[in-house]
């Protein structure tokens, strides 16, 4: 490989820089804050927190110790051999997000504005979730630092991942079924946008992912950006050079939004985004906003948007419930309209399939929205032949899934 | 400037404030509205708002949002809108559009403005879209003659006022209470504040929604701000058809006839 990609990577994803969005948080057209006047007080006065708290050594080197003593960071880099075998004999490595505390990506943001939260003394959080992921990461912050927490949660979601709202009760938080709209992640957070509205001067809302109004897309994104600053210097270690291609899901886009930008300087190395594509793109049941879709606003922010000739949202599908989200991070849709990042989607039986395969080959379990990343690496794979180097963020892990793939497996009947 | 000058000059004129009724477009159906909201203008409404059926009303409480969820499933689309508009201008009334930004930037924002105006609208409610983001509806605006209706709410700032008032024609939409719509038993005692606040900033009239749904809520209201809005109470009493809209505007406005007048 080439010198230049053996430039370090800025250690400090903290500092504001050239990939941070102008001030009233636009990335190109993208971004920005299409939210209701009463909720700009409450956005101004996060920005203004945030902004002091990135460049506060306190307060970084608060979230830096908990993501070390409580997360678990460093997550590892683990090579998938016999998994590779099935890709084309690339190499394939896995960013092990799967392995932090709660079993997902999704903690690293939740201590980060859990910490802002207190410092802004607030007591009480509100969240969306739509696999459970982000409701569980966030009543585990909640009870860690003694805040009250609500989890809105679509009623078709609740129902998909009962063992995750058990999870989040147990954990002390109250959660409330969305009966509104579709019943899902979008609905979620509509509720939760009303909630907010009605308590902003007690209540943080801590979202989930790398969306809605400025400054939530660059500061979940500064959040996680621990994941590629991590995975990019193991992998030099590991290999010497890096990756061809970083893959990585996305629904509304913290994960790869995280792996991404520990190369985003690297232009040898391909940011490749992976849509759940459902039944098919051609059934139209899918979720694959940045490959499908147009831009619009949805929830705070102008980006990608899954919507009909009159600009009504159309719902999404996935058989992974944190990926059918019709929207998506605007910052994705500037990577996407600027060619740094590519989109593509993986259907639910090619994530199913990467599903079973990397459990039968490498005995880790993925969760469902991280197995379409392994998918689209089975494709990358083949395309880039036995010389390819692939980094997977395997952003969670499967144990919330078992019953949907028990269920899609036929295991129930078996037994 | 604006076409909706003439609506307050009169009110305060007669020393009153005036009336302002909410439906969504589509509801119950296309005719259906256009039906209830000319009964609202005969039976007292100075103006309505027509409102946007959108699949995210984030802004919107549970009536409303029932609302918009019926007009959508009996195949509401947005060129419907400017039918409804145009029914209820031809017939003398005044007309608004309260809308969620995104149809109108896919539709495209001066094609809105301009099929609006020649509709006969006179201005457009914009629950998500603030004066920071809204250069393309500016422009437009000014170009069609449509007046813009920017909401202040009682978490703004006073800064965050005079920008958007500055930015405001026609009126002020102030929020009464931190929440969304619906009809509640006090309109916050948040609301004569607020309305103090604005004044501070602008002559523009000002009026006060989110929760009013009585003739004394509406004369207590009518007693601090130019104007009355009153949405989720009409879409209630839309169940019992024209006769149920009318009685209510009715009620209400006599409600703002028997405030004493607002000083300003």
């Amino acid at each position: 490989m080439t010198g230049e990609h053996q430039v370090p990577a800025a250690a400090d994803p903290h500092q504001p820089g050239q990939h941070d969005p102008d001030t009233k948080g636009h990335f190109g057209p993208y971004g920005g804050r299409f939210m209701p006047e009463a909720l700009i007080g409450a956005l101004d006065e996060l920005s203004a927190e945030y902004d002091k708290a990135r460049l506060d050594p306190e307060f970084t080197a608060e979230f830096t110790r908990l993501l070390r003593d409580y997360a678990g960071r460093p997550s590892l880099l683990t090579e998938a051999p016999r998994f590779a075998e099935h890709a084309g004999g690339a190499r394939v490595f896995l960013k092990r997000e799967d392995l932090n505390h709660t079993g997902s990506h999704k903690i690293n943001n939740v201590l980060g504005q859990a910490l802002l939260t207190k410092r802004m003394g607030k007591k009480r959080v509100i969240a969306e979730t739509g696999a459970g992921q982000h409701g569980v990461a966030t009543a585990t912050a909640c009870a860690l630092m003694g805040l009250d927490c609500v989890v809105y949660m679509g009623e078709v979601d609740t129902q998909r991942q009962a063992l995750n709202v058990a999870r989040m009760k147990l954990l002390g938080a109250e959660v409330i079924p969305v009966k509104s709209g579709s019943r899902t992640l979008k609905d979620a957070i509509n509720e939760a946008l009303r909630d907010w509205v009605t308590n902003v001067d007690s209540t943080h809302y801590l979202l989930g992912t790398a969306a809605g109004g400025h400054p939530f897309p660059v500061m979940v994104r500064n959040f996680h950006k621990v994941i590629g600053i991590e995975a990019r210097a193991q992998f030099l270690e590991l290999t010497g050079r890096l990756p061809d291609a970083v893959a990585a899901c996305v629904g509304g886009g913290s994960n790869a939004i995280g792996i991404f930008h520990g190369f985003i300087d690297d232009p040898g190395v391909r940011l490749v985004g992976i849509e759940p594509g459902g039944k098919g793109i051609e059934t139209g049941e899918h979720g694959a906003t940045l490959s499908e879709g147009s831009p619009g606003m949805l929830h705070g922010a102008l980006s990608y948007l899954l919507q009909d000739e009159d600009g009504q949202t159309i719902e999404a599908y996935s058989i992974s419930a944190g990926l059918d989200y019709p929207g998506v991070g605007p910052e994705h849709a500037w990577l996407k309209d600027t060619d740094r990042a590519e989109y593509r989607s993986a259907t639910d039986a090619e994530a199913m399939h990467a599903f079973q395969l990397l459990s039968r080959t490498e005995g880790i379990i993925p969760a469902i929205e991280s197995s379409h990343a392994l998918a689209g690496a089975l494709k990358l794979g083949q395309e880039l032949g036995p010389d390819g180097h692939i980094l997977v963020n395997l952003s969670g892990r499967g144990d919330k899934d078992m019953d949907t793939a028990a269920k899609y497996f036929g295991f129930y009947e078996e037994s | 400037m604006g076409g909706l000058d003439p609506v307050f000059e009169r009110t305060r004129g007669e020393g009153r404030g005036a009336l302002i009724g909410y439906l969504p477009a589509g509801f119950p159906t296309v005719d259906g509205s256009i039906d209830l909201l000319k009964g609202m203008i005969d039976a007292g409404c100075d103006l309505v708002e027509v409102g946007v059926p959108y699949s995210d009303p984030v802004m919107d409480g549970p009536v409303i949002q029932a609302a918009a969820e019926t007009a959508l499933k009996a195949g509401f689309r947005l060129r419907d809108l400017f039918t409804v508009v145009e029914a209820v201008s031809q017939a003398g009334g005044k007309a608004v559009v309260m809308t969620y930004w995104n149809p109108v930037f896919r539709y495209g924002v001066d094609a809105f403005s301009r099929d609006l105006a020649a509709a006969g609208g006179l201005g457009v409610i914009t629950p998500d879209l603030i004066p920071d983001e809204g250069a393309d509806w500016l422009a437009a605006s000014e170009a069609h003659g449509l007046d813009r209706i920017f909401l202040v709410a009682p978490s703004s700032s006073e800064e965050r006022i005079a920008s958007t008032v500055a930015a405001s024609s026609g009126f002020v939409y102030a929020t009464a209470v931190m929440g969304v719509t619906g009809a509640r038993d006090q309109v916050g005692g948040a609301a004569a504040g607020l309305v103090e606040r604005t004044r501070a900033h602008t002559s523009l009239p000002i009026g006060v929604g989110l929760g009013v749904r009585s003739g004394a809520q509406a004369a207590e209201v009518a007693s601090f701000a130019d104007a009355v809005i009153v949405g989720s109470a009409f879409v209630t009493r839309a169940e019992e058809g024209v006769p149920g809209v009318r009685a209510l505007a009715a009620e209400l406005a006599d409600g703002v006839r028997t405030a004493r007048a607002p000083i300003g």
